[in-house]
């Protein structure tokens, strides 16, 4: 159990959780979703259900990047750094090296000889194939809106210098048609969202209001202490209960309403969007992905190389795609705990940190032995 | 992934792209400052938010030193730092003390 004098300012969230109590409707059953995998992760670390009135369900969306990505497009890209006759240097962010392709992680293709590097920014990955004039550098580039505009300038310096033997594989993704897909999904019944913290930093608050405005839920942008989770929820159940359905910025002293118009930019000269992209777990959404424009076409992995395009199932036990739609809870997997763990993962959601499956297994099993100490003490 | 990390600027170097040194809990490192309004940039001793190497707004002092405790309340400072300690390829020599995550 985790106590709430650990966390700071411990009478406030006492006070919050009671403001909670007393605005919950014990009649009602409440559906709240956040999309955000850092909200997931925080969600699980500081055990906040525990703080909830056992009538609010916390469902958990798919705003991990890594876990979203199908199978197909980590086996494609590392087959561009595996079968070219030139050189290709394999560049990634940290959390993408043990995600699980169909034959093996990029840490596994690394050794098994394939030159796979960590990077830690996209220009680290332009910085390289300025050093490496001999190889070409491909960046795996991964994440929500919050990431791709980095991406985007790394591709608008790459171009002004005229640096040829780099190029992205680019698999951002937008999270708007993300949360459209899940309010369009029959599976799920929704009251309301916690929304995205660090997304929202570029994109705003705006982009939101067509959930308040024509699916008639409320939208609270959100910090990632767990007094600004409450307070978000505390806003949210102040809505319901008004019988509103607003967008509000709980995040305030790190998310302009109006966004990054810099990095939105970057964005519109450097991307467009993709007709369609595949999701694990939500199938085929429109319009949800990115892709280089053409006058970018010379720094694009998929145009530069033939790229075998194949679509990978999961593995038919794996139900990494309900998971992520929130309709099943992780430890409702089969695999869960037993194939499937953060030694040996089957699927993303349980290498990424952001995963709700690796958030659970960490947080809530730790959770489990130190209540099974207690109770035997 | 999705890490703000705050960092005090300690110098903005001019030119095309606009590069600072940022300081996190005492390393420095060089973040792009593209993402930032160009009519606003930060001098030295202020604090932006960083993420993967690009600076994505600037931020109070105490919202920066917040930021930093939501981290270590998140778990997630040693991997802020090895992110930060991570950028410009610093972590190629011999002395690294930038290790990937053991698996």
């Amino acid at each position: 159990m985790r106590f709430v004098d650990e966390f700071r300012d411990p009478e406030i969230i006492t006070k919050t959780a009671e403001e909670i109590r007393r605005l919950i409707d014990p009649a009602r059953h409440y559906r709240f979703m956040e999309v955000c995998g850092g909200h997931t992760h925080a969600i699980y670390r500081f055990g906040l259900k525990d703080l909830l009135p056992a009538n609010i369900e916390l469902i958990h969306g798919p705003g991990c990047p890594v876990c979203v990505l199908p199978m197909g497009r980590i086996d494609d890209g590392l087959a561009v750094a595996e079968s070219t006759d030139h050189p290709v240097m394999f560049t990634a962010f940290g959390d993408m090296m043990r995600v699980p392709g169909t034959h093996g992680s990029p840490l596994e293709h690394k050794a098994r000889g394939v030159d796979v590097r960590i990077v830690y920014s996209p220009s680290d990955a332009l910085k390289l194939a300025r050093c490496n004039p001999d190889k070409h550098v491909m960046f795996f580039a991964i994440g929500f809106e919050t990431t791709a505009p980095s991406t985007a300038l790394t591709l608008m310096r790459a171009k002004a210098e005229g640096i040829k033997n780099f190029s992205v594989f680019c698999n951002h993704v937008t999270i708007i048609p993300a949360i459209r897909a899940i309010l369009d999904s029959p599976d799920m019944r929704l009251d309301a969202f916690i929304g995205p913290g660090h997304v929202s930093t570029v994109i705003g608050c705006r982009p939101y209001e067509w959930i308040a405005r024509n699916e008639h839920k409320p939208i609270v942008v959100s910090g990632f202490e767990p007094l600004d989770l409450l307070q978000s929820i505390v806003m949210i159940l102040r809505q319901l209960r008004a019988g509103e359905a607003k967008v509000e910025n709980q995040y305030k002293r790190v998310v302009p309403w109006e966004g990054n118009r810099a990095a939105l930019r970057a964005m519109a000269e450097v991307f467009e969007l993709r007709p369609y992209f595949e999701w694990r777990g939500l199938g085929f959404i429109s319009q949800s992905a990115l892709r280089l424009r053409d006058s970018y076409a010379e720094w694009d992995s998929e145009r530069r190389f033939q790229v075998p395009g194949v679509r990978v199932t999961d593995p038919r036990a794996a139900q990494c795609g309900e998971v992520l739609k929130g309709v099943l809870k992780p430890a409702q997997c089969k695999l869960f705990g037993k194939e499937c763990t953060p030694e040996h993962p089957i699927g993303a959601l349980m290498v990424s940190t952001e995963g709700s499956c690796a958030a659970y297994h960490s947080y809530q099993l730790r959770k489990e032995a130190v209540t099974s100490i207690h109770s035997a003490a | 992934m999705c890490l703000a990390i705050p960092g005090k600027i300690i110098d903005v170097l001019e030119g095309s792209p606009t590069l600072g040194t940022v300081e996190v809990v005492g390393v420095r490192r060089k973040v792009d400052l593209g993402l930032l309004q160009q009519d606003d940039m930060p001098k030295p001793g202020d604090w932006v938010l960083i993420h993967v190497g690009f600076a994505m707004s600037k931020i109070s002092e105490k919202d920066a030193l917040e930021q930093m405790r939501t981290l270590a309340m998140l778990g997630e400072a040693e991997q802020a730092m090895q992110e930060v300690q991570g950028y410009g390829l610093e972590e190629t020599g011999p002395n690294s003390i930038v290790r990937e995550k053991p698996h």
